[in-house]
């Protein structure tokens, strides 16, 4: 019993999901009362506590009537007995949002703030650029190695003519 | 409910079905990956010169004990 009293505990702090993290101490929900209850979530769909807990007179009576057999409840009423425990239907707590847009838009802003600091950056701040970079270098280094013969079999070395002395075709 | 009734459907067993597949998916295509590799190295080496290679090494200049 006290493992699970405690699991529910974590499950009470962590089912909050995006809204509704604090279960404040007035957890008295009305039929609309946003972030002081642990909503029903997909991964979190019986939480113990019921959505509605001030109930007037006619929802008490519903509710004594539900201690009855549940046979004798128009559809009406289990509709409401389910809108009193729940806060929203399964199709209604997984719809789709646009959160994704604006997600998106955040981190594209970000990253193209990020490449204009680097531009600054690359014209003030970076020292210049070592001798081995350049043009005639890179060739020297490229005929080395054509050279020593790098990866002979098939690498480099391979897709190089050494009689034409050009790049195979 | 529906009036005819489904098979139940496999409820165990499925990570080593997959596993098991997909292993014996891998060795086939590691295997005739294989092949391809070392044919790629067998004819370099059926028609290979080592001297040859050395000497075109030695007068492209890369050596630093022969000259």
């Amino acid at each position: 019993m006290l493992p699970r009293a405690a699991w529910s505990l974590v499950l009470r702090k962590g089912g909050g999901g995006r809204r509704g993290m604090h279960s404040s101490e007035a957890r008295g929900g009305g039929k609309m009362s946003p972030y002081t209850n642990c909503y029903a979530q997909r991964y979190y769909p019986m939480p113990e506590e019921p959505f509605c807990t001030e109930l007037n007179a006619e929802e008490q009576a519903l509710k004594e009537k539900e201690k009855g057999s549940w046979t004798q409840l128009t559809h009406a009423e289990k509709v409401a007995l389910y809108r009193l425990q729940f806060n929203e239907t399964f199709a209604e707590m997984n719809r789709r949002s646009n959160e994704w847009k604006t997600v998106m838009g955040c981190v594209f802003f970000f990253i193209g703030f990020a490449a204009l600091v680097i531009w600054w950056q690359r014209v003030y701040v970076f020292p210049p650029k070592p001798i081995t970079l350049t043009d005639e270098r890179k060739a020297q280094q490229l005929q080395r190695m054509l050279d020593m013969k790098v990866n002979p079999v098939q690498g480099l070395a391979s897709r190089w003519d050494y009689e034409k002395k050009q790049w195979k075709k | 409910m529906a009036p005819e009734v489904l098979p139940k459907p496999r409820m165990r067993g499925l990570l080593a079905r997959r596993l098991r597949n997909h292993m014996a998916v891998a060795f086939v295509l590691s295997l005739g990956v294989a092949a391809l590799y070392k044919k790629a190295y067998a004819d370099f080496y059926r028609n290979y010169d080592v001297m040859k290679d050395f000497e075109e090494m030695r007068k492209a200049g890369i050596f630093q004990s022969v000259k």
